[in-house]
């Protein structure tokens, strides 16, 4: 296992289009790192640099002490699985999991033993003569896992390997694919894992750290809750979580208690903002999570007067849309706290937690309200 | 709207017996013309099959397939041919313009396919141009410059004009025929394969080839029956009879006797056919899948 370092690396296809705008990014050894982004981000662009089936058009690929920019895939120490698992259809299971080691001429009887453990380890000894047409989505994906396992690589890339799954079967194979990492770095051999996926759950649920990405650029590197808590700027704030955090235009008032004013309603936040945003003031951006944004009754103290547009009966929560002026505001309240004569088109308070409060930079959507944090 | 629910049970067993009833008809209507026109495509060759059996005299003295006093006396005469070679000698020669053809189309095709279809290098786009081009181009134009070029190499009554250019992917309808196969291939597992460590070669052998298989048999089926079928190639460029492949010998019966013996003539086009339809039949769920992928996908 080897760590992976980017450095300034940038794509540029031949037409002009730049995809990839020299990124840098350090993976530890037996690191699980996501790459998570909106489609066309160029997170696949990312991963499929590192393995080399892209090339790079600028900066370096560290892999261990060895630039790789200019080795092919087989030479890179990666192994890699596809999202459409990419087994060869015309081989059984057993070949398609020892090919790679047939090409590196392994002797036979080693071949034997990594097949037998590797499929031990994935629970697919029975699937062994199958041809892969003859095997459910669930059950490729794990011939794809072994396939990448067995070569025992440097680094393992995962192309989002669970996308084509169902529901139920995506969430057991995340937890496969956890336990399996967990699995190795406590026998000693951690993996070093870089994972694509454009699903948050994904990647909140997997990811030792997570590297959010748009347009070409990163976005912000760390661990899942870092990420979710302290999000570097408004995209990464709106991206993670769900619901979406609410994100409207505001002006702030700064001193002892700011005042924050929205659409001609004001409020004081007493708590939990001033000592994080000195300095600051004029027109920003207020990002506050659903979950954090108190559902109080119409004209309350300290709270914005908006009118309900949309009720969403969750089971366990209630998400309750409501829209002051153009600017549209999601609240998550638990169904017991919730008060249930409250109609759509009704005027309702709303009171964002002040120490949850995030405000961005109007202009280049910073995170202005965790400098001092 | 019909309330399905208000019909009384008898009434709708009796709905859907008409309905099986009309079924059965129509596909009996349709079965009928379907074999009626099938029995009028298929019966020349029926006629000749049988014709095969029967002697010089009997032949136009009878419309009917079937041979009054079968004999195979056709087939005997037929074989020795007029010449110091026995017709099995043609078939021989035949085969050895086929052999190297068919081979050598499906190698050099699937490697220019693959180069196509797969890589990026300066002047692609001319070049694919250039071979569709010559698709396009009617194979009269290039007969004589051909020839002549085929004249200056000192190829003139031999094999190699034969099936040369084609070994050399000269056909540039079974390079663009592979070309839309493989376009219809995802490129996941090619780059699956260079990701276990296959060079462009490995990957190409161990993973294209097989998937390209019905491709590559029904361009084998396809240049295996034209070249059986070629008579002009041959008539162009042979002009010993030891060196003559079956489309030639056969005419060589028509042209030496002066009273046709037809009987010989049919007798060995039957044998003729042999090769050809036995390859069809092996390898005809290929060619299907391989034709019907190409072109609706591609």
């Amino acid at each position: 296992m080897a760590e992976l370092h980017l450095k300034s690396v940038e794509k540029t296809y031949g037409n002009g289009f730049k995809a990839v705008h020299g990124i840098d990014l350090s993976v530890k050894e037996g690191e699980f790192m996501v790459l998570v982004g909106p489609s066309g981000c160029a997170k696949s662009t990312t991963l499929r640099m590192i393995a080399g089936l892209e090339t790079t058009t600028g900066g370096e690929i560290h892999i261990g002490d060895k630039v790789v920019n200019d080795l092919v895939p087989g030479k890179r120490g990666i192994a890699m699985v596809f999202q459409n698992y990419a087994l060869y259809p015309h081989m059984k299971v057993h070949r398609n999991l020892s090919f790679g080691l047939k090409l590196k001429r392994e002797p036979k009887d080693k071949i034997e033993r990594a097949t037998a453990e590797v499929s031990g380890v994935l629970q697919i000894e029975e699937l062994l003569d199958r041809l892969p047409k003859q095997l459910s989505g669930g059950q490729a994906q794990r011939v794809a896992l072994g396939r990448a396992l067995i070569k025992q690589p440097e680094v393992f890339l995962f192309d989002e390997p669970l996308s084509n799954l169902d529901a139920k079967l995506r969430a057991s194979m995340r937890v496969r694919i956890t336990d399996l990492h967990k699995r190795l770095r406590a026998e000693g051999r951690p993996a070093t894992v870089v994972y694509v996926t454009h699903d948050q759950v994904e990647a909140m649920t997997m990811g030792d750290r997570i590297c959010v990405m748009k347009d070409g650029h990163i976005m912000q590197v760390a661990d899942p809750q870092t990420l979710y808590q302290r999000p570097a700027n408004a995209f990464v704030a709106g991206f993670i979580g769900m619901p979406e955090m609410n994100l409207v235009p505001a002006e702030l008032t700064p001193g002892a208690a700011p005042v924050l004013t929205l659409h001609g309603q004001s409020i004081t936040i007493a708590d939990g903002l001033a000592s994080r945003i000195s300095g600051v003031q004029g027109a920003v951006t207020l990002g506050i999570r659903p979950q954090q944004l108190e559902v109080v009754a119409a004209q309350s103290d300290n709270a914005l007067t908006a009118e309900i547009t949309n009720l969403e009966f969750m089971g366990h929560e209630v998400n309750l849309h409501a829209r002051i002026g153009d600017a549209d505001f999601v609240a998550v309240v638990p169904s017991e706290r919730f008060d249930t004569t409250l109609q759509r088109g009704d005027p309702v308070g709303l009171k964002p937690i002040g120490s949850h409060i995030h405000l961005f930079d109007a202009q280049n959507g910073s995170n202005i309200s965790i400098a001092a944090d | 709207m019909v309330d399905l629910t208000q019909t009384p049970p008898n009434t709708s067993d009796a709905l859907q017996r008409k309905l099986k009833r009309r079924a059965k008809i129509s596909a009996t209507i349709r079965y009928s013309v379907l074999a009626l026109i099938g029995l009028i495509m298929v019966y020349p060759l029926i006629w000749m099959i049988g014709a095969s059996f029967k002697t010089n005299a009997e032949m136009f003295s009878s419309p009917s397939f079937w041979p009054k006093e079968p004999t195979l006396q056709g087939y005997i005469d037929g074989w020795k041919t007029s010449t110091p070679y026995t017709f099995g000698h043609f078939f021989l020669n035949s085969l050895w313009i086929i052999i190297p053809k068919v081979i050598g189309t499906a190698i050099s095709c699937t490697l220019v396919a693959y180069g196509f279809a797969r890589f990026e290098f300066p002047g692609k786009n001319f070049l694919f141009a250039t071979v569709i081009a010559t698709l396009l181009l009617p194979n009269v134009v290039t007969r004589i410059p051909q020839y002549l070029l085929f004249r200056d190499i000192g190829w003139l009554d031999s094999f190699l004009p034969l099936w040369v250019p084609s070994a050399l992917a000269g056909d540039a309808f079974f390079v663009f025929m592979i070309i839309q196969f493989l376009r219809a291939i995802p490129r996941d597992m090619e780059e699956a394969a260079r990701v276990d460590g296959a060079n462009t070669l490995q990957t190409l052998i161990y993973i294209v080839v097989p998937l390209l298989a019905p491709a590559i048999i029904s361009v084998c089926l396809f240049q295996f029956m034209w070249t059986m079928n070629d008579f002009l190639g041959p008539l162009i460029y042979i002009s010993s009879v030891d060196k003559y492949p079956v489309s030639l010998a056969l005419k060589l019966s028509i042209d030496t006797t002066e009273a046709f013996a037809w009987n010989q003539i049919l007798a060995m086009s039957v044998l003729t056919l042999i090769p050809s339809l036995t390859v069809f039949f092996l390898a005809q769920k290929y060619f299907i899948e391989g034709i019907s992928t190409g072109g609706v996908k591609g």
